[in-house]
Parts: C-alpha cells; structure tokens; sequence
C-alpha cells in the first residue's frame, strides 16, 4: 500500500519542469558511497487486507483486558470511557492538526486546551495548568527542574512510596545535573513523616509524594505540605486525577506544583502509552513552567481569541536557555481528557471517586475476610490496596489469571520485603459479579 | 472588499473556509444539574467516606462543568470546525513533514488485543504486541543503518535528551570529561535545550553561504572536551550534506560523537542510512516520518538508533528475542542509562508506525523519499522567480525561500495563505525572514499547483496591494492575532465572575 499520489505521467511532467531527467539526479549530492546499493532488508508492501490480517494475528497473540477481568493498576487502570471521547477527540480535525502555532488557523483546539487548564485547574485545585506534558514519570522530573529553577536549591526529597518508574526516570534526568536525591524513609505504607523533618533542610528545592502512593495509601499531603514549606522547600505532589472527587485535592493540601498521570482520563491502557502528564501549579510558577500554555486574548477586531502564550520560555525561541526542551507532546491525548471531563463534568467525577471507594473497600473486605490475605498496610486508601498473602504470590495470581482475572500487581520485583504482596485496583468499571468472582478465584487458590 | 488581487485570487477566496461562528466556553455553557454521562447504580454497600479518608476526605464537589450530551457534541463539532488539519487543508511545514495520516493505522492501533493491554501484564500474555515492538525495532534499525534502537522516548526532543544521556554515560564510562556540545546555527531550538536538560554547554558552528554547516569552523571547534555534534540532515535548510565522512571524521579523531537530529528522515529513506556516514547515536520522529498523527501537538514517539560501542547504555527495558521465540523485557543491563519515561513508551503511537512501515514495505519507503524530494523540488522550480531561493538545489525534501517584497514580510504572505485554505509553511528560521516548504510525498499535482498558484497570487498582492495583505487573514475565524496583548496580561484559565 503506498499513500502517494502522483501518477507516471505526472512525475514525468513535474521532472520536465524542475529539467532533469530522473527523480535520482535529485539525489545528486548524495555521495556514491553512501548510497545503499540494496533494497532495505524489510519485507515487501502489503495491501489493507494484508495488514489487517498481520495485526489480527499480533493482536489474537495477545490477552487483552476486553476479555480479562482487570484488578491490574499501579499506574494504568481500566477506567470507564465514554463513547463520547472516542468520537469527539479523534475527529479528523483534531487528530491530523499541528501545534496550533498558527493562531488564526487553530481556534478550535487552543479553546479545547484552555478549557482543559481550566479542568485541570479544576480538578486539582491549583492556580495554572500547562496544555499537557508526556506522562506521569517525566512530568515529575520537569517538575523537580522546575523547583530547583525557582528556589535556587540544588537538593529534592523523594518518597519511596511514589511509583518507581517515576523515581526511575527522576534519577535518569538527575544523572547529569547537579541535583542531590534524598530517600525519605517508609512508615507502614505512607511517608514517615518525623523522618521526613529531619531530612529536609534550607537546601531541599522540593519535596516529591504520591498521594494516593505506589501502594494505594492516601498519604497526609497536607502534613507534608507544612514540613517543606517550613523550610522554604515546595511540595511536588503527584495525585490520581480521579481521586479528587473525593479526596482533598493537591490545592486544599497547600501543594506548589501538582502533578498526574491523566490515563484515566478517557485514555486506554494502551500497554502504557501514549499516556497524558499533568501539571499546575500556584500562579507564582507560571513563567517558570514547562511545555506549551494556552492563553485568551484578543484578534485585531477585539473578539475573543487564544493563542499559545508564554512561547519565550520555550526551545524554539529560547533555545538553551528554555525551561524544558520539550516540543511535541501530548496534545490528542489533552483532548481526550478535556472531553472525558467534559463528558463526566461535576456530578461524574464524584460518582466515578465514590464508587471507585465503595468497590475497592467492598473488595478489600471480602478478600481479607478469606484466610491468608489481610491488608498489608493500615492506612486510608481510594482505589488500590496492598494485599499480603501466605500464599505464593505468582501462583495466587496465575490461579486467578485461569480464571480470567488479572487480580493484582506483585510488589516483589520492586520491593524486596513486600515479595508476599500484591497491589489490588478497583476502578468504578468493576460490578459486583467481577469482585465476587475474584474474591472466590483467590478463595480457590491451591494451598 | 478593497482588494486589488487577482482574479485567481478572489476566485480562491470565495472557495475558501467560511468563517466558523465561535462557541462560548464550556464553563459558559454549564447548568447545574447536566451531565453527558450516567454511570450504573452503585451495587456494593457504601462505606462511610468520614472514617475511611479522616483527614484527607474532600469537602463537596470538584467545580467542573455541567453540560449535557448533545451539547457536548456540538460543542467539540464546531471547535473541529475551527482548526485546520492534514485532512482539510494542504500543510507544508517545513520540518515537520504534515503527511497524510493514513487511517487504517488508526482502525490497527484501536484493536483491543494491541489498546486493551496492562503493562503489567505478564510477557506471556502479551507475546503479539512484544513480537510487533520487537519487529519494529528490527526495522527502524535497518532503516537508520544502526545495529541498535530504543522505542522508549516519548517524541524527538526526548529523543535527543536519550542520546545526549547516552553520550554522556559512554564518556563517563571511559573515565572522560566532556561537557561540551557543538550544532550548527540552524539547528533545531530543541537541540540546545536538549543539552542544557543534559548539563551540557553548548556552541554554534557557523554556516557557509551556501547553507552547509562550515567544516573547517568545526575542526577548530571540537576538542578533547567535546561530547558530541548534533547535526541535522538533510539540513534544516534543505541540503543533503556530502562531507558527512569528513565530519564523522573529524569528530571520532577526538573521541566526540556525532548525532544525528532525524527530524528530516523523510528525504532519505531506503536511499542512505546515517549507520553508513559515520553517524553514532540517530533519533526519529515517528509523527513526521512514520505517518502517526501530530494530534494538535502529540503524543509523538522518539526511537533512538545508536552504533554498537553505544549498545550498553541504551534505557531499559528492551525488547528481545529468545531462542525459543518468545519475546520478553530484558532489564538485564547493569551500563544502562535507566528509564526515561514510564512503562515502555508511546505504545500506541508506535503500533501505528509498524502499521505504516508494514504497508509500505522496503519498495515503499524508498518511493516516499523520491516522492518527497520530487515534490520539493517541483515547487522550487516553479516559485523561483516570484521568490528568492538563497541556496542552490537539488534540495531534499524540502527548502527555504524568502520574500523580497518592500513593507510585506514573512509572517504577512504566511497569514494570506491561509485565506487560500494553506497552513503556511515554517516562518522565519533557520534564517531571518524566510519561509522552510515542505510538501511532503503525499499531496498530489493537483495540490501543489494550487498551492504554487496561490503564492504567485500573493506575490503580485504583494507588489499592488499590500495593505491587504498587512491585513490578512480575511477569511479565517478570527483575524490577526493580538499575540503581544495576550502574553502581557496573562489569562490562561476561565474563573467564574463572581
């Protein structure tokens, strides 16, 4: 299948035009010797019917969540996704536009990104939002170049309970600066917050959390808060979007800079990607944040209009001295937020929080009622649990895969001493029916 | 309209996009009480949400919008409506290759045993989509002419933030000390802000006057603190550079590196590889050569291609092959960089290339090449004489022109096209006042004369009317953008007036 146009008749006549004899004297600067005197070493075109049938044959390799009953999370969840999302966020116009660079010519998604900061800014109860970074993991890394930017610090706190793709990621962009990591200590799940105080000092720039963490547990985000802010430190919290309908969001807390893996918004698991970063942040960062920033202003006729704001900060203009690098990120997948929000407004997203915290603890109830599983931790949590288990871990949830559950995600590969636990997650998308049927396979599990 | 166009002009004008009534905001639209969504009653006892969260419980509802279904709909209608698109209209933005989007990679990547993994799943329940990543990083290796690849960055700049860390943890395995980074003066913005990202320092290699970088600058430049040269080609400026060796040369001689920004793979594709000029650590642009769409600005994906001696300190994991057959992560890699993104990268965005390359195969990747590089040079010829051309072709897959009219610049002709139904080309980079054309492979003749006829029209506006062209655009849903307004007093979100 090729998707070019031009006919033999035409590149004949476009060839007289430019007056040369064949498209290779086009190629004329390019050395003999680095030619490629080959075809490239892939195989041949296929039609449409022959792609489909080489992704059919990939894709039935696969076992994927449509079939399986999905307790998986750490990161990724099988939330509910409107019809809307799919048909509104990838219309044609949306999904084969640039960067709306051209003001003029991009109205319609500068007003969608505008009014996705303002959800975000909703939703997370911060001041400002940018139009959207790539995922959770390096939108805590910006974040943290961010607050060494704006303190003029040169050391960050980490909690161990925060996912550890994103500490990962934190100690890749670390690697080559000069920025201190410091490990905050664990207390049953959460941050140990009396150790906590004596880590931080006048050099810390942030403090990074996950709230609800790694493990499910709601962490005092706004204890944290008053421990870095006594030393002039920000706090970085990383949040469930989701669980703002219900929990105290980043803003209440007293939060610098908030930031989330915006997947459940409207995003499929996708084998974890392309996913959505978010972040905002109090009003004072604004100039200091990175990737892209809608704003509102006025046409030269004086009606309301948006454009990209800010661009100065950014590479294009700014260059090395830009606040991030970043260019392309992930604009469709802003979209799909902003119409999964949309589409959920106010009364969805507390109906999407609550159930999602009447499931999990509904859940997390009935497994610890069978013998050999009892939560791990003793801490409030939203959607996920740690659940520890006398039994072998990876046979417990192979058990459960049998029976078409995926019941959880191991710790052990993470965690050395939490190799007997595995990370429940409950979304509002789970019935009843799906939570008996799992709480009977690990009922089931040969002892 | 006082206009003195010409008649082809106006011709185009009444053809062109109406005007598209604007829609109030969402937030203008909210009624207490609407909502697009009903999820099902709830089926388990409700827990006591005071004793569960304490401290932590929210007090009332987040403020979001209350808007019902139809209304929504209408709403995100009539905002497609006010943007310009691939599909729509002919895109041809220097650097950034705006092709067609072809939409079975979307019906592809929208399978749901390829979109509806966890990527905790275990490998063997996800032995397609390894098969499918790992054959795509067999292909993107031959493409580059690089034995290795990564599919983990999530777009080109956090490509060139992967190979710099590369770079740099090769140097700092050896023992050495290279804080130094060196890229031509039309280089991409991203390059340097990927080097300071790095902790790098950075410096400009001057051009010659026919656009190519000025080697000999560069042979005094790089020295035993250099980490690295990062190049773009074809250049920015649409040449192909044939000193490559002489180049690579110059840079392994002092043990430096040279990267490759490949922002512009599109013009060599099957026809040369950068493995085979001497280039060490590559990265793509999946949304530019591979097809997968820019979606209003992302998610793009950035695979890095680098040489053997690079292979120890690429991200993990990778994708491998057992002997068995079985696909699998292999974390096994103690030299490695560590992770630059969550999970694996853009997943989904990726699927999409592999849908791309497969439809294509090896004789349709080469004809992308030709056919870009064709077009490019087609519309050159054809606008030499209205616009001036600073650099000698043949060009790549794309090139720099610049208008030469009094009291009209760049930023006036790009506004005007779009009253043609034309997203301008890029403005005013990598050389002052000029526009950087890019057809791309997929328009036809038909779209390329039109295009060439509306900028010929605009030059002669140009020449007898040029107060209308100051004041362009005419036809677009707004008019000329209060850019400098907006940025001095800052509104970035909607607040309720209370």
């Amino acid at each position: 299948m090729k998707f070019t146009q031009l006919t033999d008749r035409h590149v004949e006549s476009m060839l007289d035009t430019i007056g040369v004899g064949s498209i290779d004297d086009l190629f004329a600067t390019v050395p003999n010797e680095h030619r490629l005197d080959r075809p490239l070493d892939i195989p041949p075109g296929l039609s449409e019917l022959g792609l489909l049938a080489n992704a059919k044959a990939l894709a039935d390799a696969n076992h994927h969540c449509d079939d399986l009953v999905c307790f998986m999370g750490c990161g990724a969840y099988d939330h509910f996704i409107p019809t809307l999302v799919d048909h509104l966020a990838m219309k044609g116009e949306f999904l084969t536009a640039y960067t709306p660079y051209q003001a003029e010519a991009s109205q319609g998604s500068l007003q969608a990104f505008y009014e996705f900061q303002t959800m975000v800014c909703q939703l997370t109860g911060m001041d400002v939002a940018n139009a959207s970074l790539y995922e959770q993991a390096s939108a805590v890394a910006e974040a943290v170049l961010m607050a060494k930017s704006a303190t003029r610090r040169s050391s960050v706190v980490m909690s161990p309970s925060v996912h550890p793709d994103t500490r990962d990621v934190m100690n890749t962009y670390c690697a080559d600066l000069d920025l201190d990591r410091v490990r905050a200590e664990l207390k049953d799940g959460v941050t140990d917050l009396d150790a906590l105080r004596a880590l931080v000092s006048q050099e810390t720039a942030a403090v990074v959390i996950q709230s609800p963490n790694f493990f499910g547990c709601v962490e005092r985000v706004d204890e944290i808060a008053r421990i870095a802010h006594d030393v002039g430190a920000l706090l970085i919290v990383s949040v469930d979007p989701i669980s703002c309908g219900v929990v105290k969001s980043p803003g209440d807390c007293g939060a610098d800079v908030a930031v989330a893996e915006g997947q459940c918004l409207g995003i499929p698991l996708g084998y974890g990607g392309p996913y959505l970063g978010l972040l905002a942040a109090s009003e004072k960062f604004l100039r200091k944040m990175p990737g892209r920033v809608v704003g509102k202003g006025k046409d030269a006729q004086g009606d309301d209009a948006y454009c990209l704001a800010l661009q100065t900060r950014e590479q294009h203009i700014r260059r090395q001295n830009a606040t991030s690098n970043i260019c392309t990120n992930q604009g469709l997948m802003a979209m799909r937020a902003a119409v999964y929000l949309a589409a959920m407004g106010k009364q969805g997203i507390r109906q999407a929080a609550s159930q999602c915290l009447d499931k999990a603890h509904y859940a997390a109830s009935e497994i610890t009622a069978l013998d050999g599983y009892e939560l791990r931790f003793d801490q409030p949590f939203f959607k996920e649990f740690t659940i520890k288990t006398t039994r072998n871990v990876e046979k417990t949830l192979s058990h459960c895969h049998s029976q078409g559950i995926l019941a959880g995600v191991p710790l052990g590969r993470w965690h050395d001493e939490l190799n007997d636990c595995f990370v429940v997650a409950v979304t509002e998308k789970r019935t009843r029916t799906q939570i008996d049927a799992l709480v009977e396979a690990l009922a089931s599990v040969p002892k | 309209m006082t206009t003195a166009a010409t008649p082809t002009m106006m011709a185009k004008e009444n053809m062109s996009i109406q005007p598209q009534s604007p829609t109030p905001l969402l937030f203008e639209q909210s009624v207490s009480g609407a909502s697009a969504v009903a999820l099902p009653a709830l089926d388990v006892p409700p827990v006591d949400r005071s004793q569960m969260l304490g401290a932590m419980l929210a007090e009332g509802d987040r403020p979001l919008p209350e808007v019902g279904e139809l209304d929504l709909v209408r709403h995100y209608t009539r905002l497609a409506h006010r943007c310009f698109s691939i599909d729509e209209n002919f895109y041809p933005l220097g650097s950034c290759t705006m092709k067609y989007n072809p939409r079975i990679n979307e019906r592809v990547a929208a399978m749901p045993g390829l979109a509806a993994l966890h990527p905790y799943q275990n490998d063997a329940d996800v032995q397609g989509m390894l098969e499918l990543l790992f054959r795509l990083r067999t292909d993107l290796a031959e493409i580059a002419g690089l034995p290795e690849v990564t599919l983990q960055p999530a777009a080109g700049a956090h490509g060139e933030m992967t190979g710099l860390m590369i770079i740099n943890a090769y140097h700092r395995d050896r023992g050495e000390v290279r804080p130094k980074v060196l890229a031509p003066d039309t280089a991409h913005g991203t390059n340097p802000a990927s080097c300071t990202m790095c902790g790098k320092t950075y410096s400009q290699v001057p051009s010659l006057a026919g656009g190519h970088m000025d080697v000999d600058a560069l042979a005094k430049m790089v020295d035993e603190e250099t980490a690295a040269l990062m190049i773009t080609n074809p250049s920015t400026v649409g040449l192909f550079d044939s000193k490559f060796s002489e180049i690579a040369k110059i840079l392994h001689d002092k043990g430096a590196m040279l990267y490759m920004d490949g922002a512009n793979m599109n013009a060599m594709l099957g026809v040369t590889r950068p493995g085979d000029f001497g280039v060490d650590v590559m990265h793509y642009n999946t949304h530019k050569t591979f097809s997968t769409p820019h979606g209003c600005g992302g998610p793009g994906a950035g695979p890095v291609a680098v040489a053997e001696h690079l292979r120890p300190y690429l991200p993990k994991p990778q994708v491998v092959q057992h002997e068995d057959g079985t696909f699998a992560w292999d974390y096994d890699s103690p030299k490695s960089i560590g992770k630059v993104r969550s999970f694996y990268g853009q997943t989904g965005v990726l699927v999409r290339a592999y849908a791309y390359i497969r439809s294509l195969g090896n004789d349709g990747l080469v004809d992308v090449a030709r056919k870009a590089v064709l077009n490019a040079n087609y519309l050159a010829v054809r606008l030499k004489d209205a616009y001036k051309l600073p650099f000698d072709g043949p060009y790549a897959h794309e090139f720099i022109a610049v208008p030469e009219f009094e009291g009209v610049n760049e930023v006036d002709i790009a506004k005007r096209l779009l009253d043609s139904g034309i997203h301008p080309p890029t403005m005013s980079w990598p050389i002052a006042h000029c526009l950087m054309i890019e057809p791309t492979e997929t328009e036809s003749k038909a779209t390329l004369d039109r295009f060439v006829d509306a900028m010929l029209a605009i030059a002669d506006e140009a020449k007898n009317d040029p107060n209308h062209l100051k004041n362009a655009p005419h036809n677009t849903p707004i008019q000329r953008m209060d850019v400098v307004a907006a940025n001095r007093k800052l509104d970035v979100r909607w607040k309720p007036t209370s």
